[in-house]
């Protein structure tokens, strides 16, 4: 604590009744009155995502097919999506759940953004099964219990994002009910309008019966470091489920008793990536430059780099031991991603996953907000294409003719993923839908967690009063 | 030979007792590790252990003479295959498949001299297939007569069933499927005609046409008489030009193996090598 970033900060502005109005102004100025651009930024994403969804309609009247899918490559793009959407998820915990429970107290005016990040990407990455269903109009018999097969590693995976799912939810409110009170007090104040109307139904809803007494929020914070605790495992246990898919079977290049860490890493690191650039951008559209501040994002580049690391020895790892065995199914698929079909996809993610932002991160010079926004932007990419890298070439090695057939090994019957216009504008329309999402959350949601950062102050200058007494 | 260390000697001992008998053993090998395991995660393993025992009582009582009467398998000469594969368009034509949708596939491949020979690749009807236990809603079935089938009417399209299958045996209906006439039988797991838009289909043995004495289609349709269709019970088969075989004895004098014997599914179709594939080396596969 006594190496906190905003520290010195604090100290010198002490906590008093004009910084904490600061916060609250800023965390309740979306909520209280609508920005200029936010109506055409929400009908602009609104159309992208309608876009999506009549692509998905036109896959569903003429099948799998029209997505680029054929035996030659069953799985694809839609997998890929639905790891790397659910992955991007787990920025949520980090910043939350894990900067919590090891008092970072730097965390708190982050923490908002973070879970609400994590709140919108896990649906949408959910939603991913949908057209990823050769028979969506069947999905229903996943939760019809006597259809279940509990020896298949989907239906545990069905059940560890749910259950993941409904403590993300959880994770989100706990925080947000001391705020409803602030708002709906703020909101007294406001003219009774329909919207305002709308507004206090839902804060009233939020808060329930808790009243703020010393009690009841020890009450909430220790709950809300219970499910702090809780949301680690959860996190760990959805991304090791996810690639049990991939690595029960005996399918070279998806039968790595890797994967469950290498998915569980790449999701952290993703989603640190994810949150910084949502962080970046709520703080211009938002006005939070004074809450936000550089060494936020020099200190979250840390955390994203720290995973980035861990990642990149991960494949190193997967790659060098595969391919030395020399089996003939591994050594295949490690030829085709590193010189063959495949090196394009997986030198991007190595150069702008692996190196740049290690690099970034390891030069002061490039150590600044905009550094540490460019790397992320290259991380969140190059990490949906290694999922394509990871997905594709072992859908589409040959398990009975030799994908080492005489001729050299670029010969042999692989099959081939072609991109088409429907997945394309599927996974376009979930990009958009997160920002919609969040614009949305936003003004309902106060965007800083406004009683958490004043406990905050208050432990600081207790702290820093203690010092210099 | 393209995987020749992957064909190993089928087990000489062919006879339908021994052949149940470890059928049984490794069924409940991996189904029941499995099925505890997942029970245990719901600290439900008592109970697991209680309908284990149930089962295993109920599965005792069919192994009196009212049990399946037959245990079908198929064996391939491939000393006869002359890749023509009209069994692959039998198959097709019977079953109203696209030209890319072939549940019988001859494969071509190359010996260690760089000569050409086939390979016809049904459905290996795995006494412990890969692809039963992955499907999330249970559309996999394997039947007490040993044929595994898809139940398309169940199939939500995971196709996490084409990820486990070792053999590259099945096929999704990508888009609308081949349109058929009447049938004879009713679209269900023995007789998937037509196919279903959305779910994965794959070789039937020709499951509805078994009990009418007729022959898969394939078998029927083949002019070399490469394929034999057999029962393991009464230890016979018998191929397209009508020579008949008692099995045990065929596959011991022949050499038969089973393809990829060690992912440990225990097919049942078993190749007769003797075309130049050369079983001690791997040179024309990694060359």
């Amino acid at each position: 604590m006594s190496s906190n970033l905003l520290e010195t900060e604090r100290v010198e502005r002490p906590a008093d009744a004009h910084a904490r109005e600061d916060v609250r102004h800023a965390a309740m100025r979306p909520v209280l009155e609508t920005p200029r651009w936010w109506w055409p930024a929400v009908l602009v994403l609104g159309a992208v995502v309608v876009l999506g969804i009549v692509a998905w309609m036109v896959q569903v009247a003429d099948g799998l097919g029209t997505a680029g899918y054929s035996d030659g490559a069953f799985w694809a793009i839609y997998e890929a999506n639905l790891v790397a959407f659910i992955g991007v998820s787990y920025g949520g915990a980090v910043v939350s759940a894990i900067l919590r429970l090891t008092h970072a107290g730097w965390r708190a005016p982050l923490t908002r953004i973070a879970e609400a990040t994590a709140l919108v990407t896990l649906p949408i990455g959910m939603l991913f099964i949908i057209p990823h269903l050769g028979s969506p109009q069947k999905i229903w018999e996943l939760v019809w219990p006597p259809y279940w097969n509990l020896s298949s590693p989907i239906l545990w995976d069905f059940f560890a994002v749910s259950t993941y799912l409904l403590a993300t939810i959880v994770f989100f409110y706990l925080p947000l009910v001391p705020d409803a009170a602030i708002v709906l007090d703020r909101l007294g104040d406001a003219p009774a309008n329909r919207r305002v109307r709308v507004r206090r139904t839902l804060y009233r809803a939020l808060l329930g019966r808790f009243g703020g007494t010393p009690r009841e929020r020890a009450a909430l914070n220790g709950s809300i470091g219970l499910v702090a605790i809780m949301i680690i495992p959860m996190a760990v246990s959805v991304h090791s489920v996810l690639s049990f898919a991939f690595s029960s079977s005996s399918r070279p290049g998806y039968m790595e008793t890797i994967f469950p860490v290498y998915f569980v890493v790449a999701a952290l690191y993703s989603g640190v990536a994810l949150v910084v650039l949502v962080i970046a951008a709520s703080r211009r559209l938002f006005h939070l430059e004074a809450f936000i501040v550089p060494r936020h994002f020099v200190r979250l580049g840390f955390v994203m780099i720290a995973f980035g690391a861990a990642y990149l020895y991960l494949t190193f790892t997967e790659y060098l031991v595969d391919g030395y065995s020399g089996t003939t199914g591994a050594a295949a698929w490690v030829y085709q991603d590193i010189a063959g079909r495949y090196w394009i996809p997986f030198w991007f993610y190595f150069v702008a996953a692996g190196v740049v932002p290690l690099v970034i991160m390891a030069v002061r010079r490039f150590r600044t907000t905009s550094g540490v926004v460019v790397a992320s932007t290259l991380v969140v990419l190059a990490l949906w294409v290694k999922r394509l890298v990871i997905v594709i070439p072992p859908a589409t090695e040959p398990l009975v003719q030799s994908p080492l057939a005489k001729g050299g090994v670029l010969a042999g019957n692989w099959g081939s993923y072609h991109f088409t216009w429907v997945p394309i504008s599927i996974t376009v329309a979930a990009t958009a839908a997160i920002p919609l999402l969040l614009l949305i959350v936003f003004r309902f949601v106060p965007i800083l967690p406004m009683a958490e950062m004043e406990e905050m102050d208050d432990e600081l200058v207790g702290a820093s009063s203690r010092e210099v007494a | 030979m393209t995987k020749n260390r992957e064909m190993v000697p089928a087990s000489p001992a062919v006879d339908d007792e021994h052949d149940e008998l470890t059928a049984a053993a490794v069924t409940i090998g991996r189904r029941g590790l499995l099925r505890a395991a997942a029970l245990g995660g719901l600290g439900l393993t008592a109970l697991g252990a209680l309908g284990e025992t149930v089962a295993a009582a109920a599965e005792s009582s069919t192994t009196t003479p009212s049990g399946p009467t037959h245990q079908w398998c198929m064996i391939i000469d491939l000393r006869l295959c002359n890749g023509c594969k009209l069994c692959t368009t039998a198959c097709q034509t019977a079953h109203y498949l696209h030209e890319d949708q072939t549940w019988m596939n001859v494969y071509t491949m190359q010996n260690a001299a760089g000569e050409d020979y086939y390979m016809p690749r049904p459905c290996m009807m795995c006494e412990d297939p890969a692809c039963v236990p992955v499907c999330p809603v249970g559309a996999n079935i394997r039947t007490d007569e040993g044929l595994v089938l898809v139940d398309q009417s169940r199939c939500i399209g995971t196709r996490i069933c084409m990820n486990a299958c070792p053999y590259d045996a099945r096929y999704f209906n990508w888009e609308q499927p081949v349109p058929a006439p009447r049938q004879p039988f009713p679209q269900e797991p023995e007789w998937p005609v037509p196919q279903v838009k959305g779910t994965v289909g794959k070789c039937i043995d020709c499951a509805a046409m078994l009990p009418s004495g007729q022959l898969p289609e394939c078998v029927t349709h083949c002019p070399m008489g490469v394929l034999y269709f057999g029962d393991l019970t009464s230890d016979a088969a018998v191929n397209g030009m009508g020579a008949t075989v008692k099995v045990s004895t065929f596959l011991a004098e022949n050499d038969a193996v089973v393809f990829k014997e060690e992912y440990g599914t225990h097919p049942r179709v078993y190749y007769i090598p003797g075309h130049g594939q050369d079983l001690d080396n791997n040179a024309a596969a990694s060359s």
